[in-house]
């Protein structure tokens, strides 16, 4: 599905941005397992994959109306269901762009861009993240960032989507040297340095999940 | 790693049809995964819940019954349970004196925690929570998530619990679980990793002549990987940090509570209390109660954790005080 610029994305590519997510973290579970392992419980990729499983039930029960009942619908499921820290901070992210994008439809890029940009804040007031605590925050960051560039810059969603979504994996290798200051992985100090956060690569795959939905 | 389980996604919703199956004293709403007392507390006494990751038994819901616990919410394993669970455990408890939240301090317990109580205030319950933080091998600084609540946790919910069944007020059970957090500090030991059941493979590797030093309940590493000493050199290496941070002084008296983490036989924790009783008494320090075995526990992680309680007449009252739950009883 290609777009041009001044297109909108319709609530159809916010349901495959869903079943994209879903499927990437289906697919990654042992990698963010692995990777929590090692600087965590190793609990990660079980808590997502179980958190979105139970969305896409959610979702194929209420039939959502809507992107912003739709995204509301995933964050309360993900509070629900997947517990940890993980719950919480996605689940905001959810809860606060449904919040955002109202009863519309379809969205256009400067709204999507808010609500990311909302939903980032969420995870902020919830977590009290900043940048190189080497958290989820890490790859949201520059994802809501590039994309909120791109709307103001005028380009179409399948670009910016794709340059959040490479901004997103950037931000995500980046937490690999950083020594956390967050979470379960700042107990380790100095021995979290040289691993790559699994909630970062969390939200790595959600924006590459976006692309795909919204991407040519 | 061989675990006595079914499907692994199924071990905690099963463990849970065990304690109530074995249990007479214990309610168990499966749905929402929190044990209750199946006798439940008289009005106005203030309730109190905690609750957590599972793979900690018998923390919590060993320590839910008279003189304790009134409720205790069970995530998935290594995972804090989620607002629903904690509201629902919330009002269930409530019989008008006000309800405590015992929080271990750690990100997601502390977030679900908060979220519950976000929603608990439209249902008009009166909510206070205090957070235990008595981990010593976390350095408590804007660099860190703060210190790990571990063994006082324990010495915590015995002690509020007494308040509570004494019938003080919901301010007074808050300012004493403060009080036994503030008084109390630990520090843990690993021989082993654990393997969490979804993960199938133990959290990190340690050499057959390794130690770590340092570690919480979670399986994570720890801060140290040292070589492997004897019960000698490791209470020293557990007691040294404790008192750095909170120092005790000759003639005071203390609880010890040397914990097993899952796999360390109670031979070998007896090992261990020994070597702290003649630390401490070389150093004028009383020992006024003492705990030893698994109460607080990283599934079969092996290895111990020191907990050291400064106590007073009050704390000790409180200590001694009726207790009747499935993990800790006395008195009755």
């Amino acid at each position: 599905m290609t777009t041009a610029p001044g297109d909108v994305i319709a609530l159809g590519a916010f349901q495959a941005w869903i079943d994209a997510f879903a499927r990437l973290v289906q697919q990654n579970r042992d990698h963010l397992t692995e990777l929590d392992a090692a600087i965590g419980d190793a609990d990660h990729g079980t808590n997502m994959e179980r958190g979105m499983t139970a969305v896409l039930e959610a979702l194929a029960d209420k039939q959502p109306a809507d992107p912003g009942a739709l995204l509301t619908a995933t964050g309360m499921t993900l509070v629900s269901k997947v517990g940890g820290a993980s719950g919480p901070l996605f689940g905001t992210f959810f809860l606060r762009m449904g919040t955002a994008l109202k009863t519309e439809e379809p969205i256009d890029l400067a709204l999507f861009a808010g609500a990311v940009a909302a939903g980032v804040q969420g995870v902020v007031d919830r977590g009290k993240a900043t940048s190189g605590d080497k958290t989820m925050y890490d790859a949201l960051q520059p994802a809501s960032e590039t994309l909120n560039e791109a709307a103001s810059a005028g380009r179409d969603p399948a670009d910016a989507i794709t340059a959040a979504a490479d901004a997103a994996r950037s931000g995500c290798a980046a937490t690999t040297p950083m020594h956390a200051r967050k979470g379960r992985a700042s107990y380790l100090g100095e021995r979290s340095v040289g691993h790559q956060d699994p909630g970062a690569t969390s939200v790595a795959l959600l924006f590459e999940a976006a692309a795909q939905a919204v991407g040519s | 790693m061989k675990k006595l389980i079914n499907r692994p996604e199924d071990v905690v919703a099963e463990a849970l049809l065990g304690m109530a199956a074995a249990h007479d004293s214990l309610r168990v709403d499966h749905e929402n995964r929190v044990v209750y007392r199946a006798e439940p507390a008289r009005t106005g006494k203030v309730g109190i819940v905690s609750g957590g990751g599972s793979g900690h038994e018998p923390l919590h819901a060993g320590f839910v019954g008279l003189g304790m616990l009134d409720a205790a919410c069970a995530g998935e394993v290594f995972t804090s349970p989620v607002p629903d669970q904690i509201l629902a455990a919330t009002q269930g408890v409530d019989v008008g004196g006000g309800v405590l939240h015992l929080v271990k301090n750690y990100t997601g317990d502390v977030m679900n925690f908060e979220m519950a109580v976000e929603l608990a205030d439209p249902a008009g319950i009166r909510v206070v929570s205090v957070v235990t933080d008595d981990d010593v091998a976390v350095q408590d600084s804007t660099y860190t998530a703060g210190r790990r609540g571990v063994g006082v946790t324990v010495l915590c919910e015995k002690i509020a619990g007494a308040a509570a069944e004494q019938g003080r007020d919901l301010d007074e059970v808050a300012r004493i679980a403060r009080d036994v957090n503030d008084r109390g500090r630990s520090m843990g030991v690993a021989l082993t990793a654990c393997t969490v059941p979804a993960a199938g493979r133990p959290g990190f590797d340690l050499g057959e002549d390794e130690i770590e030093l340092g570690v919480g309940i979670h399986g994570e590493p720890g801060r140290e990987r040292r070589a492997l000493a004897t019960a000698r050199e490791t209470a020293q290496l557990l007691l040294d940090p404790i008192l750095e941070d909170m120092p005790i002084g000759q003639g005071e008296q203390v609880i010890a509570f040397v914990n097993g983490l899952g796999g360390t036989p109670l031979i070998e924790q007896y090992v261990m209390f020994n070597e702290i009783d003649a630390l401490l008494a070389g150093r004028g320090i009383g020992i006024a109660r003492s705990l030893v075995g698994n109460y607080i526990t990283s599934l079969e992680m092996a290895g111990v954790t020191l907990t050291l309680l400064r106590v007073n007449d009050e704390l000790l009252r409180l200590w001694d005080a009726p207790v009747n739950t499935t993990a800790l009883r006395w008195g009755v």
